[in-house]
Parts: structure tokens; C-alpha cells; sequence
């Protein structure tokens, strides 16, 4: 067998193979939302209908644990994203007392297992006598996101040049103007990374909301519980319709990011 | 570090105008937002936890602290069944997801070409419908008599009472196929980082190929191989969604267990302590482990 | 359900037309038009202490079920006995109670908490419309927010239980509960609201007797069914190629790994424990662990597929089970998607279990949620909701309502609703409710044994 066999044939089919395993529920889950089914049970296909789209909304709770994974998902990206953000850059740029403790709590944080998390949580809230629901959800959501954003923005933010700020202030901007002027459009793409993920754990997230989701239940919540009795078919479709979604926005990022790589070939060429 | 921050807080204040201080003090107040966000929802909870498991008590009566150390070794002789199939399973998981994953990692970061950013946008796209979705897909696909093995039973190909659901191959298939990613993508960081020259050097330095690949990338992949086995095991081991719906008998794990511990029974003091062992094992690993690398390398490596 | 959506609609607007003269006598003396009942349980209505008939132990020997004037008399002896026994024992929590229901008025609002597909509900042009919840609120103005928000009464209470613990309001005013280990720390705990018995006509002169003052609360101080069902045995007999009638076909070996059984402590050691041939009301330690053992024997043997949580039904109807453990509801409308299902209770006898509405402490609308207590034991709602739920009515008068409808529908919802009528899991017959039994009501020192017994049977 030459190399030539290997890297032109084997590992591609091979690769392919791989990827389209990692498709096939999904299809399953495509198909099925377009399934004319009768029953409570979606398991058989009884022919084609778009009727699931026209009557998206049509279950309830469903449609409120979808906003409620949205809105959660949505805020803690955001919070997480912010604080997050200001620990990886923290790590990045300075050197201070106490740096290995803050690494460590990073780590572990991101290390534990989310079942440990939850369950953490879960023992303050009940010791507290704090209700759970929306807000505590939030918290946990927030919680398991921040260490996941603060690396991956320190991952960016390593070899930063820390003279262009100083020329930005030598040249008399203050420090927010050099932020948002200098640092910011360096580092945006780590930061819009990170927000991403923080997006995605929290809107999958099923075993630390489980612990503290009191009343409120989310999309993968709802799901779950649903599954018992008959999953309708409108949970296919906004899953499909989250998956479409998913794919517009990773491919135009992918689009943005090689004209940007195109445009300094260009550049660096001239 | 606790004590710097509040010594050093009204300081902040009072003399912003001191560069060079502000330039000392200025780490510390981009990190205590989300310093004090994991402090309180995360170190406190440990502590609770912790706590909470060495109490006594019922619902009814409510709980008191005793310091009921004997919790613990219940527990661990109770759910030692559970708690050993749970690391079993993980490490099987592991094992599997670097096999299929290296190989895939390994073609895209040297021969995926101007498409690498392609793949690797194909191994996220998944992540974006629901692990719950796609494990019910998984259900649904390997019933007994379903789509896959209704037709292989028809032909002859397998015997009437083989299936695959409600076994541990099922519940370990699940796990395998959630967590691939989760091993393939910092396999891919580690792999793409590696110079090709490197590999040419090797080429002409080694008799064959097997020999360059296991003197020359093998090593430089390690970083890599040490996040996904991390990103993997641990949500792994702790995973109750795959057992409860691909699994059947026997292959319940320790996550259901503190769940219903917690969730179901109000059994508190035992859900805490499980939770604290299932944590300890897994972070004692993971830093006996870490330290080969340093905390600070495989943060960047699990995160990249 | 297979049951027109136009059907559901036009019989309840029927109900209001024939408001005040529902059928049959027996609703007459103390079942009310809902206009009625509502200004008898009104504010205005004061009544004494006395009448407040918390402690009253309600004669079960009244009469016949579902006779008109029977029901009527065991009403009137309800409150009979009521006063009489209340004006001996009127204790302090008797006296709080009454006080807390003078001070109660109607806010309109009520908040349920139920199961999933637990209510009629039916899909017109595209929405989704609860009939006999709309036909309460157009009666009443009463505004429901109905959540299927129970998987099973022990996780939910679980979630709940916190919240009762630190006081506070869960956000409902009505939850529907299983009997069993977890209402019973409700009721223990004082997680929920003594109900006023003076407002609960239509319970009393319709309920069916069966029903009345079961052995997990007595005189119905805290709770009033909702449905009741059976566990028994579900199978489908292209799989097991011979009729299912006995326990022990659970264990037979040609059913290896084809065998469903439930994960919880509720159903599986009550089931078993009748399996063996006692009574689990009466069992002690040394049953359970015959139980117990019994089945670890049949696990160990390799014959249980899975140990299930409402998940069952599925597999069954796929083929990856050929028999299980089931609830007689559930199977009723699984036959809708395959026929040829059969329900049985075993001859060593089922478990008949009760799921029950009761006010969680703190709720905001009490009197709200009392008025729909007794406002769905008016037949004619009580068979709206049995039409498409499948369970056990607590109306027995609901047979008769049902047979109406049938006698004016016509085509598949005819033979839908003729169905219901002679089906055995909707309206037992004495023989099968002979062959039933309670679930074994523990205190927290038993129940913690219990479950020690019988938890490794499904967490392994």
C-alpha cells in the first residue's frame, strides 16, 4: 500500500464515513418533522406534510421552553461573555499575585463535571431556600460559561502587542477610547468566538438545568420529558429550524473569515 | 489573593490618577466581576455541598449537621456497581472516540487543504441540535425492529432476539457519538499546529513512515490528545441522558443515581456525597494528569 | 384520539344550553347549575364551624353507585355525620381552616399542574383547545392556566418540595397527585390545604363511592380524585403467541429480555407484592423482601428489557417489548395506533391507584381551585374528560352521559364512544375491581426500608 493510497483515498473515505455518522440522527430528525403522522407517537412514516411548520406554535409549553432556552441562552451568553472577557484579559496582558489561583479556578471550573455543578448549585439554592426557576437557571448557565470564554479569549489575546495601546494613550486616549479603539477590533474575533460557545452550551444544556430548573422548563427540558409519552413533531421542526440557522451563520462567518484572509494576501502581496 | 482585593478595592477609587498603581491594580478589577460570580457559584456550592452531605436528618425533621462521615463509605458501597461501570464506560467511550477521531484530525489538518475550515464547521454543525434530539434519533434508529435492523433481521443477517438498545454497547454508542467531537477538535488544534516540514525532516530521518508518525507527531499531538480525553471523559462518566435512553438493565450510572438522589428522593446528604466523590475522582485524574502539561498549556489546548 | 374535535365542541355547547337541567335527578338536591354552586360557596355563603366537616369520616356504605338517590343520601349523610362528629372533636387546625375558607373569595384566576395528555384536548384549526376547561371558564370566569407539568409525582415533588419548604407560593392552585409515598408527605408535611367540605356538592352526590374516604386520606380532608387506573399488564399477542393472564408470565423464560417492568417504588413493589399473593396494604418487611427477591430473580434471569418510567408504551407498540407492566389508560389509547394490544390484570390481582387534586399550601386562588374540584364531577363534564383521558372516572354517572353521546354520534366516533362504554379499563366491573389492590401506605421509618428494599431492584 503506498502513502499516496492512504492520504488520496483511505483517510478521506474514512473521514467522510465519520462525518456523515456524526449527520445521520440529524436527518432522522429532519425527515421526521415533514412526516404526515396521526398518532401521538412520531415513529412511522405515514407520507409528507408541511403542516408542523404552519402549526409551529401550536403546543404551548413547548413554544414557552423554546423562547425560555433562547432568552436564557441569549443573557448568560451575554453576561458570560463580558466577564469572561475581562478574566482572559486579565490573564493575557498582566502579570500579578495570585495569577496560578485564578488558573486554577478557571480550570477546575471547566474540568468538573457538570453533574458536580448542578448538584453544587443545587445544595446553596436548597440550603438558602431560594426558589428555583428562570433566574437560578441564568446563574448556573452564566456560571459554566465564564471559564469557557475566558480561555478562549486569552488563547487570542497571547502575543498581543501591548505598545499599540500605549501609543493610543501616549497619543492621549483614555482608557475605555484605547479599549474600544485599539484592544476591542484586535481581539473581537476570540471574544465573538467565545459568545458563541457560551450561546451554544447553554441553550444544550440539560444536566445542570435539570438541577435547577424548578417550574421553568427549557427546550431540551421540555424534550426530554415529552419523549416519554410521544415527542410531536413540532420539536423536529424547530430543531431543524435551529440546525438551519446554526449552518447560515457558521457558513457565513466562514465566508467573512476567508475574505478577511484574502484581503490581507492581498495586502501583504501589494 | 482574596485579601489583596478587598484591601486594594477603595484604593481603586481614591487614586485613579496613579498610573502606575492603576497599572498594578488593573488585573484585579477586570477579574473580580467574574471572580466573584464563580466564587459564589461555584466554590460556595462546593463548600454547601460538601456540607450538606455530612448532614442527617429527613425531610420531615429536616436536616442538622453531624458530621456523618459514614454517608461516604454508604454510598460508595451502595452505588459501587454504578459508580464503577460509570469510569468503566468513560474510559471505553474515550478509548473508542480516539481511535475513529485521530485519523479524521489527522487527514484534515494535513491534507484538508483550503477546505480544513470546512470539515471542521461539518464536526461542529451537530452540536447545534439538541444531544437530547439526537439521542431520541438514536432510539428511534436501533429499535429492535426498526429501520436498521428490521431489514437485517428480514434478510437472515441477525437472529430474531439480537438487539442493541437497552445494552451497554447502546449506552456506550451514545456516549461515543456525542462526545466525537468533543475529541476530534483539539486533536485537529494540536495535529494543525504541527509544521509540515517536520514531517518531511522525519521522513528523510526515519526508515518508514510509522516510525516518523510515532517519533515525531505522536509526540507533538499530545497536548491535543490530553484535551479531548479530558473533554470527553469527564461529561462521560458523568452523563445520565444516554443510559436513560439508550440503556436498559444494568447499565445504570452514577449520574442517575445522584439525580434521583437529589431530584426524586430528597436524600440530600447521599446525592451530595456521590456528586463529591464522582468530583474528586475525576479531578484528582484530571490533575495528576494536567500535570504533566501544566494547568496553564491545557487550558489553552482544551480551549483552542 | 379519534374522536371528532366538532363533537367535543358541540357537546359543550350543549352543556350550556342545558345548564340547571342536567340529567337525571340524583344531581338534584345538592348538585347546583354552576351559577348555583358558585353563590353557595361564595363568600356570602357563612357558614358555622360546625359545617365545616374536616374530621368527618364519610359513610362508605351509603348506597349503590352512581344511583341517583342514593347519591343524594350519601351526601345528605355526609354532612350529617359531618356536623355531628365536628361538633364533638372541632379541633384547633378544623377551626383554622374554616376561618381560612370565610376569608377566601374568587380571584378568577386558577393555576393547574397536571400530566401530560391527562385532560380533553383537542386540536381545532390548528389550535389547541381544552373543551371542558373552556366550558369552566365561560361558566365560572374563572381563567385557567393549565401546565402539563408532571412527570411523575415523585420528581415533581422533588422540585416543589423546596419552594413549600421555604413557604412560599409554588404558583398553583391545583395539583394532580398520584396516592402513594409523596402525597402522603404532603399531607404530612402541611404542604397542602384542608379543603371545606361544604363546597364540594357535586363531589358528593356524584362521586362514586369506591372512591369516597380512601385509606391515604380519610374523609377527603386534602384530596379529591381525578382519575384512577390500573397497573396491570399490557402485551401484544403476536408477540407472546399465547394470552397473558397471570404474574408469572412476567417470568417466563421464552420472554427473555422482552419484558418491561417499572422503575419506580410505587408501582413495581405494589405490584409484586400482589404478584406473590398479599395484600400490600398489609404486607410487612419480610413481603417486601419476598418481593424483592422475586424480582431480582427475574432480572438476574436477564428477562427484563428495561425498567421503565411512563416509557413503555413505545417499545411496545415498535416490538422491543412483548409484555409489560402498564397503566390500563395508557393502553387504552396506545390501542388507537395498534389494535391488537391487550391489557389484562393478572389473576394474583393488579393495583388500582388514584390520582387526586389537592391545593398546594400558599396557593393564590383556593377558593378558584376548589370550585373545580366539584365543578368536574358534574357527569356531563366528568365524561368529556373521560372521553379522552381513557382512565378510571370517579362519576359513575358519566357511563350514562357517554351513552348519550354514542347514541347521537354516528361513524367512527360512534364506535369510538361505544368502545369506552364497554370497555373494562374505563369502567371496571366489580369482579376486576375485586381483584385490586391499594398502595401500602408508609411512614418515613418504613419508607426508608422500603426503599432500600426495592430501589437496587432498578438503579443497577
Amino acid at each position: 500500500m503506498t502513502p499516496r493510497r492512504w492520504t488520496r483515498f483511505i483517510l478521506p473515505t474514512y473521514t467522510g464515513l465519520v462525518i456523515a455518522y456524526l449527520f445521520v440522527p440529524i436527518a432522522v430528525m429532519i425527515a421526521f418533522g415533514f412526516n404526515a403522522t396521526s398518532s401521538k407517537r412520531n415513529t412511522s412514516w405515514q407520507g409528507f406534510t408541511l403542516d408542523w411548520y404552519r402549526n409551529l406554535f401550536d403546543v404551548p409549553d413547548l413554544t414557552e421552553a423554546l423562547r425560555n432556552s433562547l432568552t436564557i441562552a441569549a443573557l448568560s451568553a451575554l453576561i458570560a461573555t463580558v466577564l469572561g472577557t475581562m478574566i482572559g484579559m486579565a490573564l493575557a496582558r498582566h502579570r500579578f499575585r495570585g495569577k496560578p489561583s485564578v488558573d486554577l479556578l478557571l480550570f477546575a471550573n471547566i474540568a468538573a463535571p457538570e453533574i458536580a455543578l448542578g448538584a453544587a448549585l443545587l445544595s446553596l439554592f436548597i440550603t438558602l431556600g431560594i426558589p428555583r426557576g428562570y433566574g437560578t437557571i441564568l446563574i448556573a448557565h452564566v456560571m459554566f460559561s465564564i471559564g469557557y470564554v475566558a480561555v478562549t479569549v486569552r488563547a487570542r489575546l497571547t502575543g498581543f502587542d501591548e505598545s499599540v495601546v500605549e501609543a493610543a494613550r501616549d497619543l492621549g486616549a483614555g482608557p475605555w477610547t484605547a479599549f474600544r479603539t485599539v484592544t476591542l477590533p484586535l481581539i473581537y474575533p476570540g471574544i465573538l468566538a467565545g459568545a458563541l460557545l457560551a450561546f451554544a452550551l447553554s441553550i444544550d444544556d440539560y444536566i445542570i438545568t435539570s438541577f435547577n430548573s424548578g417550574q421553568t422548563l427549557t427546550f431540551p427540558l421540555w424534550v426530554f420529558g415529552a419523549s416519554r409519552v410521544g415527542v410531536p413533531p413540532q420539536v423536529n421542526v424547530m430543531g431543524t429550524i435551529i440546525f438551519a440557522v446554526g449552518v447560515l451563520a457558521a457558513v457565513a462567518n466562514a465566508v467573512m473569515l476567508r475574505r478577511a484572509a484574502n484581503s490581507r494576501i492581498v495586502r501583504t502581496s501589494a | 489573593m482574596e485579601l489583596d482585593l478587598r484591601a486594594d478595592l477603595p484604593v481603586v477609587a481614591r487614586r485613579q490618577r496613579n498610573s502606575r498603581r492603576r497599572k498594578r491594580l488593573a488585573p484585579y478589577a477586570l477579574l473580580l466581576p467574574g471572580w466573584l460570580w464563580l466564587v459564589a457559584f461555584f466554590v460556595v456550592p462546593t463548600f454547601v455541598m460538601l456540607s450538606l452531605s455530612l448532614q442527617t436528618g429527613s425531610l420531615e425533621e429536616g436536616y442538622r449537621q453531624t458530621f456523618n462521615w459514614s454517608t461516604y463509605s454508604d454510598a460508595l458501597t451502595t452505588y459501587r456497581p454504578q459508580l464503577t461501570r460509570s469510569l468503566v464506560y468513560a474510559l471505553i467511550v474515550t478509548g473508542i472516540a480516539l481511535v475513529v477521531s485521530y485519523p479524521m484530525a489527522y487527514w484534515i489538518a494535513f491534507h484538508g487543504g483550503h477546505r480544513k475550515s470546512s470539515f471542521l464547521l461539518l464536526l461542529l454543525l451537530p452540536f447545534f441540535v439538541s444531544f437530547v434530539i439526537r439521542t431520541l434519533s438514536w432510539q428511534f434508529l436501533l429499535s429492535d425492529d426498526g429501520i436498521v435492523l428490521g431489514p437485517l433481521k428480514r434478510a437472515g443477517l441477525l437472529t430474531d432476539d439480537f438487539h442493541i438498545l437497552a445494552t451497554s454497547a447502546a449506552v456506550i454508542g451514545g456516549l461515543v457519538y456525542n462526545f466525537l467531537p468533543f475529541m476530534a477538535l483539539p486533536l485537529y488544534v494540536a495535529l494543525e499546529r504541527i509544521d509540515p516540514k517536520l514531517l518531511e525532516a522525519a521522513g528523510d530521518l526515519y526508515a518508514n513512515r510509522a516510525a516518523a508518525f510515532w517519533h515525531v507527531v505522536l509526540p507533538l499531538s499530545l497536548p491535543g490528545v490530553f484535551a479531548g480525553v479530558l473533554l470527553t471523559f469527564v461529561p462521560a462518566a458523568a452523563d445520565f441522558i444516554n443510559a436513560a435512553i439508550l440503556g436498559g438493565t444494568n447499565t445504570t450510572m452514577i449520574g442517575t443515581i445522584i439525580q434521583s438522589r437529589f431530584l426524586t428522593n430528597n436524600d440530600y446528604p447521599k446525592g451530595a456525597a456521590l456528586s463529591f466523590i464522582l468530583m474528586a475522582i475525576l479531578l484528582a485524574g484530571v490533575f495528576a494528569y494536567a500535570k504533566v502539561l501544566g494547568t496553564e498549556e491545557a487550558l489553552d489546548a482544551s480551549a483552542a | 384520539m379519534d374522536i371528532d374535535p366538532a363533537l367535543l365542541r358541540g357537546l359543550t355547547e350543549q352543556r350550556y344550553s342545558r345548564r340547571g337541567v342536567m340529567r337525571g335527578a340524583g344531581i338534584g338536591a345538592s348538585a347546583l347549575t354552576a351559577q348555583a354552586f358558585l353563590a353557595a360557596c361564595g363568600v356570602k355563603a357563612k357558614k358555622t364551624p360546625a359545617a365545616s366537616s374536616s374530621s368527618a369520616t364519610v359513610p362508605s356504605s351509603a348506597a349503590t353507585s352512581g344511583s341517583a338517590s342514593a347519591s343524594a343520601s350519601a351526601s345528605a349523610s355526609a354532612s350529617a355525620s359531618a356536623s355531628a362528629s365536628s361538633s364533638a372533636s372541632a379541633s384547633a387546625t378544623e377551626a383554622a381552616s374554616s376561618a381560612f375558607w370565610q376569608q377566601q373569595t374568587l380571584a378568577k384566576q386558577l393555576n393547574i399542574a397536571s400530566w401530560p395528555l391527562y385532560i380533553d384536548n383537542e386540536e381545532v384549526n390548528g389550535k389547541v383547545v381544552r373543551p371542558s376547561l373552556e366550558a369552566f371558564s365561560k361558566e365560572t370566569g374563572i381563567k385557567v392556566s393549565y401546565k402539563e407539568v408532571i412527570q411523575d409525582t415523585g420528581s415533581f415533588f422533588g422540585v416543589q418540595q423546596p419552594v413549600f419548604a421555604a413557604g412560599k407560593d409554588t404558583g398553583y392552585d391545583l395539583m394532580v397527585l398520584t396516592n402513594g409515598v409523596f402525597l402522603s408527605k404532603m399531607i404530612s408535611l402541611g404542604y397542602v390545604i384542608e379543603l371545606d367540605q361544604s363546597l364540594l356538592p357535586n363531589f358528593y352526590a356524584n362521586a362514586d363511592k369506591s372512591i369516597l374516604n380512601p385509606s391515604y386520606d380519610p374523609g377527603n380532608r386534602f384530596t379529591v380524585p381525578w382519575q384512577s387506573g390500573l397497573t396491570g399488564i399490557a402485551y401484544d399477542p403476536a408477540k407472546t403467541k399465547r394470552p397473558i393472564t397471570s404474574f408469572n408470565d412476567l417470568f417466563d423464560p421464552a420472554f427473555k429480555g422482552k419484558v418491561g417492568m417499572f422503575g419506580d417504588t410505587l408501582d413495581l413493589p405494589n405490584f409484586a407484592l400482589a404478584g406473590i399473593g398479599v395484600d400490600p396494604e398489609k404486607s410487612t418487611p419480610d413481603d417486601w423482601r419476598k418481593a424483592a427477591a422475586k424480582l431480582k430473580e427475574q432480572r438476574s434471569g436477564g428477562l427484563v428489557r428495561k425498567y421503565y418510567t411512563q416509557d413503555y408504551i413505545d417499545p411496545l407498540t415498535k416490538g422491543d417489548i412483548w409484555l409489560s407492566m402498564a397503566w390500563s389508560g395508557d393502553v387504552f389509547q396506545a390501542k388507537l395506533d395498534k389494535p391488537e394490544l391487550e391489557f389484562v390484570i393478572p389473576l394474583e390481582g393488579g393495583v388500582l391507584w388514584t390520582d387526586n387534586m389537592c391545593i398546594p399550601a400558599k396557593a393564590k386562588h383556593p377558593l378558584d381551585a376548589i370550585t373545580f374540584m366539584d365543578y368536574v364531577y358534574l357527569p356531563e363534564v366528568a365524561a368529556t374528560i373521560a372521553e379522552y383521558v381513557n382512565y378510571i372516572t370517579p362519576v359513575a354517572a358519566a357511563r350514562d352521559a357517554i351513552k348519550a353521546h354514542a347514541a347521537k354520534a354516528s361513524g367512527e366516533d360512534k364506535a369510538a364512544l361505544e368502545a369506552l362504554i364497554d370497555s373494562p379499563l374505563i369502567f371496571p366491573s366489580q369482579e376486576d375491581l375485586a381483584r385490586t389492590y391499594r398502595f401500602r401506605v408508609l411512614n418515613p421509618q418504613e419508607e426508608k426500608e422500603w426503599n432500600s428494599i426495592f430501589e437496587p431492584i432498578f438503579q443497577s
